[in-house]
């Protein structure tokens, strides 16, 4: 079994030389500098740069990643238990397995109440339907993302 | 010893070097014919060296970093959208034995689990790469990426979690013996043989929805909608660190198309085929059935690329939350009662 993760060792080598030498020897040989002080600006489609590059973006994302979290902590359990599932049954589990199933469906319950909070309040909406009178005049200045959901947002608000 | 360190090395020499190439080509002619073109025809017979030529091409352009950039993060970043891919490969089993040597570089006891551990590194590349290059449109990609890449791992997981179920192993070379035999005993099923497809049929339908959101490819190539936000996260790399994401999401995709074959197409295996068959003839059949598989689904990835129009943003996390992770949950839960019940 070490022997095993010592070839993925191998593995990862291989990956990191490989990277090695195509980047910081190969291209490096051969590739031309010439530094002028225009190539180091940041792209924005040939204009001059406008303002800093760390512009607003969405809260929600935020939210994406919390619920994330928790479903991702929960599914690191289950692993173990789906794992062992059919070998507790086999191994004559009491109620042929069902114990050990209603178990996990309470645990995952727990979950699923939280999971459908979240969605009654509306947080997995992507395009929140926004009052008329909010919609109209705009959150904020915002950067691109804020003014690529109020665009989203008109189909919503017809709807 | 010896072999195991050939077989490696082959494996990752054909992983990176060979088939992501092949991949660009076919995928180029493909997509041209699809949409009624010729495709590349100028570089070699039929346009043959069209890949090369794009690789000494990226060679010998200037690496330009923006200014302002974190130049620590941007130039680890194509790393680690490379590295992970190719490593998780390292758990698929292309085949049976050949004689003495084992067709598989790593027989980990957590299988599975390495391979989803490895493969959600890959988000820290994008998300790593859009926020280092101090530009707007990386950094709003970098943001939309991470959020729908890591919204697709908690469905990929909760489809894992059902075939973990049904074979009751994470190894994949245990998986792929457990789907080398019928179906049924007796009866109509008894002709088809016990994949996961067919043991799980929903689950498969997930996993594959997921590894089109994992590599960021069509309808979900949301990191890198060019329509949107210019190139997404890459917008600011050039040179060989643009190759590296580039190579990087071809191998992420030959990566995630063995592990579908692995966990829902029976692997190397083919009915008919007797798995305690050791002798070398034998290896090189259940290689090439394996490849046949891979090719079959990396098509379905190009097909299905070329043909479908790319999912809005809004829509991607809706499908994700409220249509894929309530489906999946439902599924655990069928395959426990149906376990439970019937054994």
């Amino acid at each position: 079994m070490y022997f095993d993760f010592a070839n993925v060792l191998v593995f990862l080598l291989f990956g990191i030389a490989f990277v090695i030498l195509n980047v910081a020897v190969l291209s490096r040989l051969m590739r031309p500098t010439i530094r002028q002080p225009d190539k180091d600006t940041a792209y924005e489609c040939g204009e001059p740069v406008i303002g800093s590059s760390w512009v607003r973006y969405d809260m929600r994302f935020y939210t994406v990643a919390l619920i994330f979290i928790v479903f991702d902590v929960e599914v690191a359990f289950l692993y173990p238990w789906a794992l062992v599932f059919k070998g507790l049954k086999n191994a004559g589990a009491p109620g042929g397995g069902m114990f050990v199933f209603i178990e996990m469906l309470v645990f995952v319950a727990i979950l699923v109440v939280g999971f459908l909070y979240v969605w009654v309040r509306g947080d997995l909406e992507w395009v929140k339907s926004m009052p008329e009178s909010q919609s109209g005049q705009g959150s904020g200045s915002g950067g691109t993302g804020e003014r690529a959901k109020q665009r989203d947002a008109a189909p919503t608000a017809r709807s | 010893m010896i072999w195991s360190l050939l077989v490696a090395f082959g494996v990752f020499f054909i992983l990176t070097n060979g088939l992501p190439p092949a991949l660009v080509y076919a995928e180029r002619k493909l997509a041209a014919g699809i949409q009624n073109r010729v495709g590349p025809n100028r570089v070699g017979p039929y346009g043959l060296l069209q890949p090369i030529a794009d690789a000494i091409k990226l060679l010998f352009k200037e690496d330009v970093t923006p200014r302002g950039a974190d130049k620590f993060l941007f130039s680890i970043a194509p790393i680690l959208s490379f590295v992970p891919a190719a490593l998780a490969f390292a758990i698929i089993p292309f085949g049976n034995y050949a004689g003495e040597v084992r067709l598989q570089v790593a027989d980990l006891n957590v299988g599975i689990l390495f391979a989803t551990a490895i493969i959600s590194l890959g988000a820290y590349g994008i998300a790593f790469g859009g926020w280092a290059s101090n530009s707007k449109f990386p950094l709003l990609a970098a943001v939309r990426s991470s959020a729908q890449l890591i919204s697709y791992e908690v469905v990929m997981a909760l489809a894992l979690v059902a075939m973990i179920m049904t074979y009751g192993t994470v190894r994949t070379e245990v998986m792929v013996l457990a789907q080398a035999v019928p179906l049924a005993e007796t009866g109509p099923f008894a002709y088809l043989p016990a994949w996961g497809v067919f043991q799980q049929p929903i689950a498969f339908v997930l996993f594959v929805i997921c590894c089109f959101a994992e590599n960021n490819r069509a309808p979900f190539d949301m990191p890198e909608c060019e329509a949107e936000l210019v190139g997404g996260y890459h917008t600011e790399y050039s040179s060989m660190k643009f190759a590296l994401f580039f190579q990087g999401e071809y191998i992420a995709m030959t990566t995630m198309s063995a592990l579908i074959v692995t966990i829902f197409l029976g692997g190397w295996h083919f009915p008919g085929m007797d798995v305690a068959d050791h002798s070398v003839g034998m290896g090189i059949l259940t290689i090439l059935v394996f490849m046949a598989k891979l090719l079959g689904v990396l098509f379905f990835y190009i097909w299905v690329r070329w043909t479908l129009p790319r999912f809005r943003y809004d829509q991607v996390m809706r499908l994700c939350w409220k249509g894929c992770i309530p489906i999946a949950l439902v599924n655990i839960a069928i395959t426990g009662i149906i376990g439970v019940l019937y054994s």
